[in-house]
């Protein structure tokens, strides 16, 4: 088991080193570099200014070499400074993460509560009512734009009632109560997205599951309907399920972007939405490395999962 | 009803059972009547789609939503199970009528261990604790022979071989001692040298347990060496019962003579041929009017297709369904 953890571990360096050199290539492909936008907001900069500014971030040097310097760093755990603001990436980055984590953490929790119990009710009641209602359901939060959803939880309540989402933020442990308030809007939105797609798998696997011989055997023995979902269906038919979560983490993170930009949160999404705008290459990459680093590792809590779930994995 | 005490303890009347499918309804079971008597051993044999493992399903109401019971009654101690409410027929399955199934590959739980699949019905029906529940468990595997049964509780069913997982099914069908035990063939899917210690152990179990048992099987063989009396499906329906030695000393309807002609021998049957009854079993959806098995009948004659023969007693307290007896 831990030559396995230790082998994964090992695995996540070259996808990694990957991710860094696609994100460090794509941001100098996009038009427009640092130093025009730093100039552009003072007029009386000559062409002296822009070679001084550029030696002085070391964007002087060709693009490999600043490549391999800034990875030669980054193993060291120097992620290297903002360009604009001189302040550390990692600095930046361990004072965003801990908020889209938990922004991330609510909305998972918010799916599994909402996709579980409607997906297990739907396959139960398979082609009722109700099944039909909670697939239409399902398939509108799939149709959804979240940017847009967000923009009407905004928009209408304040409009109509004269309330608005809190938007000011409140770290946890200066008063949770308060911090919950503000991040259970956007939690809620990114959870509903994310919760289409797990419903209509659970649906689908307990549909699955309730045709199996042991659930016959299971109702031979006189198991009651509650007892036969829970004790009996649902954790073979969880498996897939939890596979989904993880290939649903990048959601998360990508959905982190847009709800902290329009809630105000100040997250990794809104750190990374405001460094590529302002081309900040180092805290870009330093964003992405840790957001890939994130997904790899959800994704291989999710395959360690599968021992608590399934014997059979756990005995191989 | 007052014939609680000197009734058979079970007693199907007319059971009717049909299926929704893409071509139409398909009756499955039609107008099936038989009996046990407490502690019996009754073999149910017939030809797959003859309506066998149906009619088991039905007499605990198990079938899956496409299947419905049309008519009939199901008298189990006096009492018709078809009529129970949800809760009640609960309170009987696993504790006075237990179920053992033909897969032992998929008929067990993967995510549960074997002791708590064992245990479930002791604790379902007992309301024992768990853990008393488990040791009752641990000496039900031990009495169906799994070796090291203690250490074995904690396993699951995939390291469990075909034979073994149906010992446990034997071991959990018993554990509320149950009166009566439907087995629908138990052994089909096992290796022929694990069939024999298995239907052995069941015989064992149920005669010792003081458990009437219905077995359903098609395989004219175990029939002879554990039943008592033996019912014959074709097509949905009965069409003779007999003690079982009367039934292998002398077949009456023909398409049982055909099925007893077609077991392979032990002497000269090297370089002969096997006998088989000519014809395929009929389709549920076209039956033919009169006597379904009259297309593939040697002895059948144009009053065979007109009417369906009723089950008539033919000696010996035998019951046949043919017109040419």
């Amino acid at each position: 088991m831990q030559a396995y953890i230790a082998r994964r571990l090992l695995a996540l360096v070259p996808t990694l080193l990957f991710v860094s050199l696609i994100v460090f290539v794509s941001m100098r492909l996009i038009p427009g570099d640092v130093i025009d936008l730093m100039l552009a907001q003072n007029d009386i900069a000559t062409g002296q200014d822009r070679a001084r500014i550029e030696a002085a971030l070391g964007l002087d040097q060709p693009v490999y070499v600043q490549y391999f310097t800034w990875l030669g760093n980054v193993v060291t755990g120097d992620f290297g400074r903002s360009l604009w603001n001189n302040v550390p990436v990692t600095e930046q980055l361990l004072a965003t993460m801990p908020i889209t984590f938990e922004l991330g953490f609510l909305a998972l929790i918010v799916a599994l509560t909402v996709a579980l119990p409607i997906g297990v009710y739907s396959a139960i009641r398979q082609d009722t009512a109700g099944d039909y209602i909670a697939r239409s359901f399902s398939l509108v939060m799939l149709a959804v734009p979240g940017f847009w959803l967000g923009t009407l939880v905004m928009v209408f309540p304040s409009v109509w009632w004269r309330w608005a989402p809190e938007l000011e933020y409140t770290p946890f442990l200066e008063d949770p109560i308060k911090n919950i308030q503000h991040l259970i809007v956007p939690a809620i939105l990114l959870g509903l997205s994310m919760s289409a797609v797990t419903m209509r798998m659970t649906r689908t696997m307990m549909l699955e599951v309730l045709r199996q011989d042991y659930i016959r055997t299971a109702r031979a023995k006189g198991v009651g309907e509650a007892l036969l979902i829970l004790r009996h269906a649902l954790r073979n038919g969880l498996i897939p399920v939890v596979t989904l979560i993880g290939l649903q983490a990048p959601l998360l993170i990508g959905g982190a972007v847009i709800f902290e930009q329009i809630f105000v949160v100040p997250g990794m999404g809104l750190l990374l939405l405001e460094a590529v705008f302002q081309r900040d290459y180092p805290v870009v990459s330093g964003v992405f490395l840790v957001a890939g680093a994130s997904i790899l590792l959800i994704n291989l809590v999710v395959d360690l999962s599968y021992g608590w779930l399934d014997p059979k994995v756990r005995h191989q | 009803m007052d014939t609680n005490l000197t009734g058979p303890l079970l007693d199907v009347q007319d059971l009717s059972v049909s299926f929704r499918t893409d071509r139409g309804i398909v009756r499955a079971v039609d107008g099936v009547s038989f009996h046990v008597d407490a502690g019996e051993t009754l073999a149910i044999v017939g030809e797959s789609g003859s309506g066998k493992s149906v009619t088991a399903l039905s007499l605990l109401r198990l079938l899956d939503a496409a299947g419905s019971i049309d008519s009939g009654r199901v008298l189990f101690d006096g009492e018709n199970l078809l009529d129970l409410d949800a809760r009640a027929i609960r309170s009987i399955r696993g504790d006075r009528i237990a179920m053992i199934f033909q897969e032992p590959m998929s008929s067990l739980n993967p995510v549960l261990t074997i002791g708590k699949q064992v245990a479930e019905p002791i604790r379902l029906h007992r309301g024992t604790p768990w853990q008393d529940a488990l040791r009752e468990a641990e000496r039900l595997l031990d009495h169906s022979r799994i070796p090291d049964a203690p250490a074995r509780l904690k396993d699951y069913p995939h390291q469990f071989s075909g034979g073994m997982r149906q010992r446990t099914m034997i071991a959990m069908a018993l554990a509320c001692r149950p009166k009566l035990i439907i087995a629908d063939e138990p052994t089909t899917a096992l290796d022929v040298t694990v069939q024999a210690q298995i239907l052995a152990l069941l015989k064992e179990l149920t005669r010792e347990a003081d458990s009437a048992l219905i077995l359903i099987t098609h395989d004219l063989g175990v029939v002879a060496r554990y039943a008592d009396r033996v019912a014959v499906m074709y097509a949905g329906r009965i069409v003779e019962t007999a003690n079982a030695r009367d039934l292998y000393g002398e077949p009456r309807h023909p398409y049982t003579q055909g099925l007893m002609a077609s077991i392979p021998g032990v002497e000269g049957s090297i370089g002969h041929r096997l006998k088989t009854i000519d014809g395929q079993p009929p389709d549920l959806a076209r039956l033919p009017p009169g006597c379904a098995f009259a297309p593939r009948c040697e002895r059948a004659t144009g009053a065979c297709r007109e009417a369906t023969p009723a089950l008539e007693p033919a000696g010996n307290g035998r019951l046949a369904a043919c017109i040419r007896l």
